[in-house]
């Protein structure tokens, strides 16, 4: 979506916009609340938004939350760190050598074709319920996004700028330093914002599938004891980490990408 | 101006390779360069004119022939293109700054060159804007400046206001006109305009159809400095007259 026209509004225009946000917010905890009240719904399958509140401070206080989202959230940095490199440096080789690119095309394509969450299981089978499997099951999840726009940004670069830099004479390691990462960071920070978002959803489904710790862990038990207040405050939670991940990579992007008109959201 | 040439060019010759054994797009091509010369090449579209200011580059090899450059093997160039080509994710000094970074020139010497070359081609209070900021004209004006700013051997311009409208190509000729009166550099300039060839150059360079050979070489006497003035007077029409003549 492009909302690039809000940047062009004048600073209390803008203000105006943001309040109907709130608004909207607002109104959407009125419904949620009118619908858990009136419609006799009982507390384990629709909660009230004060009963999750309640249960998301008692959460807080015994440090259940904190501690299991510290486990998700080091999972899903880790995932998001060696999924990201391992897709740089391929994306890498592979915007370089079409022979390349053919020879290992039809084993990427095959990745993309296996739901991760049908092999999620096998992967914790093999790698055990410990955080290894997370850390997995999320580095290959961010992979190709990151993979395929590393290629595409690679690819994307204009020839008459490598003539530029070939008539100065400028060497390999430069024009990676002066052209190709400059050019190239547009498309591969647009992957990385997907596979920011996609990352957290790779945690979950790996703790959903077996784990010791995690907010999927906390999913798990808060549904299997009639606990619903904890799964709406897990999923809330995740929410949030998946919204700040992506606020971060999206921060990033306007710090490096000053000189063009980047589309927000 | 000295007799001993910066750059000899000897029967020179370019083939693409096609599906019809190739395709010829220069042939036998020989000139001589002398130092602080204006040289234009011009040339119909198709006569390889860009092909042999690549080859000047050493962005392309010849098939065969052979460049010589007095100073040695590889020398310092600058060039200019059709369009700008400015790096969009760097202001207009650190465009300007670029050639100077490569050679691994401290920051603080590249920042006063390059305000020096900002003052040269009249781009004072634009130092700190995007490249998106910039008119055409002002964009090939960055252009000029960076491909000054190291002090080449030589400069080359391929068709450097060919995407410009005609007004500001026209200032634009002024403008370079002054710079090189300046700077006194050897230039090589590649064209398909009579007067944009006159109005610049001390020597044209006239290319035939592809496969492109030299079918004139053709010693413009016009005095210098030039000024807009003289692209009016009857001389100047006399010479255009046996340039158009030459192309055919």
């Amino acid at each position: 979506m492009n909302l690039n026209f809000i940047r062009n509004l004048p600073e209390t225009a803008k203000r105006g916009y943001r309040w109907l946000g709130l608004i909207s917010l607002a109104a959407g905890l009125i419904v949620w609340w009118a619908i858990a009240r009136f419609s006799g719904l009982p507390a384990f399958v629709l909660p009230s938004p004060l009963q999750v509140w309640q249960r998301f401070l008692l959460s807080l206080t015994d440090g259940e939350l904190v501690q299991n989202t510290a486990v998700t959230l080091v999972e899903i940095l880790l995932g998001l760190l060696w999924g990201a490199v391992f897709a740089i440096v391929l994306g890498y080789l592979l915007a370089k050598s079409r022979t390349l690119e053919h020879l290992l095309s039809p084993y990427l394509v095959a990745s993309q074709a296996v739901p991760l969450v049908a092999i999620a299981p096998l992967l914790v089978i093999w790698f055990g319920p410990g955080m290894f499997s997370k850390v997995l099951i999320c580095a290959l999840i961010v992979f190709f996004p990151v993979l395929v726009n590393t290629i595409v940004g690679l690819r994307a670069v204009p020839t008459a700028l490598y003539d530029l830099m070939h008539s100065m004479r400028a060497s390999q390691r430069q024009i990676l330093l002066h052209l190709e990462i400059p050019a190239a960071l547009p498309i591969f920070l647009g992957g990385l914002r997907i596979g920011a978002t996609l990352s957290v959803i790779g945690a979950v489904v790996g703790e959903l599938v077996g784990a010791d710790h995690g907010l999927g862990v906390l999913i798990n038990v808060g549904r299997g004891t009639y606990d619903t207040p904890m799964v709406f405050v897990a999923v809330f939670t995740l929410i949030a980490l998946a919204l700040a991940l992506y606020g971060i990579v999206a921060w990033i992007e306007r710090k490096l990408l000053a000189w063009q008109q980047i589309a927000e959201l | 101006m000295s007799t001993v040439p910066i750059l000899t060019v000897r029967n020179l010759s370019v083939t693409f390779p096609d599906a019809n054994g190739g395709l010829h797009a220069l042939s036998d091509v020989s000139f001589e360069v002398c130092p602080r010369e204006f040289i234009a090449v011009l040339g119909p579209s198709g006569s390889g004119k860009s092909t042999l200011l690549r080859i000047l580059a050493g962005l392309l090899k010849p098939t065969r022939g052979s460049i010589h450059f007095a100073d040695g093997d590889s020398p310092r160039i600058g060039m200019v293109f059709q369009q700008a080509n400015l790096m969009p994710w760097r202001t207009v000094i650190e465009n300007i700054e670029l050639p100077l970074e490569l050679d691994g020139e401290n920051k603080e010497s590249a920042r006063v060159k390059a305000q020096d070359l900002i003052e040269l081609v009249g781009l004072q209070g634009f130092e700190h804007n995007w490249p998106r900021d910039l008119s055409g004209g002002m964009a090939q004006r960055v252009a000029i400046a960076r491909a000054l700013i190291h002090d080449p051997d030589i400069l080359l311009l391929d068709e450097p206001f060919g995407s410009l409208d005609a007004l500001t190509r026209e200032r634009m000729w002024t403008e370079l006109s002054r710079i090189w009166q300046m700077r006194q550099k050897t230039v090589i300039m590649v064209t398909h305009s009579i007067s944009e060839s006159l109005f610049l150059s001390d020597r044209v360079l006239v290319l035939t159809q592809r496969p492109g050979t030299i079918k004139l070489d053709f010693k413009v006497d016009l005095p210098r400095p030039r000024d807009d003035e003289m692209r009016y007077t009857a001389h100047f029409g006399k010479l255009a007259r046996k340039l158009k003549e030459a192309i055919g």
